[in-house]
């Protein structure tokens, strides 16, 4: 059985585990991309943050 | 997913399907059956339009050399760009400007203590800014206000009771609240850092009163603030050398900030609208090309009846 049929068969065939699927990966979708995007934020912005230069204040 | 990526490409979804485009344009256009003198008429309108348009833009764009008062330059601020933050230490050090100088005269009745927490200070740092200030609270028991030592939820205390104090101090003119001063003044930190190293002995002509100073970014050339930041005007506490125009940039940076906290939040959606929306903008073209297949590849087939 390829891999789309064994995901079609355990995962949207049925209302139930297709509606859990939706919301399970609504919320991973939404963890990962905001993680992603702050990533890329403080990445670029690095040694410009608070978070960056907070130490230098903190004992 | 090999599948499916096939199934897409297969589909012609990146194929240019210009002549189709053409064609429909040709076929159903209703500006085919305009008379010629209609035709010019809006050809003309549109002429005209577009270059009004670009009249308006170049105006804008222009050096304004008519102006009396000197436009400041464009800066290149480290906050200056899509996805760019406030520079957090550039912030602190504008604090402390904010702190030795301008505060002498200027009030910053918007931005808390709190506010700081985060920003430019910890919680400890910016208590202790806060104790520092002596705030008017009240009325106790007996209906008298007292003199407290502020706290984080304080605002910032100004020099002067109120208007007319801060005028008579400082010759009738009124020195401005700096909370939102970026937002509120033409050319924002560019104006701010312009103004702040902008002093100049007066050219020839230009006649001064009592205790005006000459300065061309300042609408009218004459301000009654005396310049305030020199090289080593104050320290800084984490050693960067004190130039004027390092002390100009800093409390800039400051200003910027206090006039829009909400600025690296900002910056920071900015990036997660561009993503989510280039996903949302593929969905929908795919979803488009789809539903919309069946339609464009029909066939219309005409038969006379034979009789």
């Amino acid at each position: 059985m390829s891999l789309s049929k064994t995901i079609y068969n355990t995962l949207f065939k049925r209302s139930s585990t297709f509606a859990l699927t939706c919301v399970v990966s609504a919320f991973v979708f939404e963890r990962g991309f905001n993680l992603g995007c702050d990533t890329f934020f403080e990445t670029i912005n690095k040694g410009k943050l608070w978070q960056d230069i907070k130490d230098n204040y903190t004992q | 997913m090999a599948a499916s990526v096939g199934r897409i490409c297969g589909a012609g979804l990146f194929k240019s399907n210009k002549t189709n485009c053409l064609r429909q344009i040709k076929s159903f256009s209703t500006t085919r059956e305009w008379t010629t003198g209609k035709k010019t008429l809006f050809g003309s309108l549109g002429v005209l339009a577009g270059g009004a348009g670009v009249l308006i833009y170049a105006l804008d764009k222009s050096v304004r050399a008519s102006d009396l008062e000197l436009h400041p330059p464009e800066n290149p601020w480290s906050h200056s760009g899509w996805f760019k933050s406030l520079d957090h230490a550039s912030i602190r050090r504008g604090y402390e400007v904010y702190k030795q100088v301008c505060a002498a005269c200027h009030s910053l009745r918007f931005i808390a203590y709190r506010n700081l927490v985060g920003v430019s200070h910890t919680e400890d740092e910016a208590k202790a800014e806060a104790e520092e200030q002596m705030i008017t609270d009240g009325p106790d028991e007996s209906g008298n206000m007292f003199q407290r030592p502020g706290k984080l939820s304080d605002y910032v205390p100004g020099p002067y009771a109120n208007e007319e104090a801060a005028r008579a101090a400082n010759n009738g003119a009124f020195p401005p609240d700096l909370s939102y001063i970026v937002l509120a003044r033409h050319g924002g930190e560019d104006y701010i850092f312009s103004l702040l190293t902008g002093y100049y002995d007066a050219p020839a002509g230009v006649i001064l009163r009592e205790g005006q100073f000459f300065n061309p970014y300042f609408p009218g050339g004459a301000i009654s603030m005396a310049q305030a930041l020199y090289n080593e005007a104050i320290e800084y506490s984490d050693g960067t050398p004190a130039t004027a125009s390092q002390l100009a940039k800093d409390v800039a940076t400051f200003l910027k900030w206090t006039s829009e906290p909400e600025f690296d939040d900002r910056q920071r959606l900015l990036i997660k609208v561009i993503g989510i929306s280039t996903i949302l903008l593929a969905i929908t073209y795919y979803a488009k090309r789809f539903k919309w297949s069946s339609l464009k590849t029909r066939k219309i087939e005409f038969r006379p009846k034979n009789k």
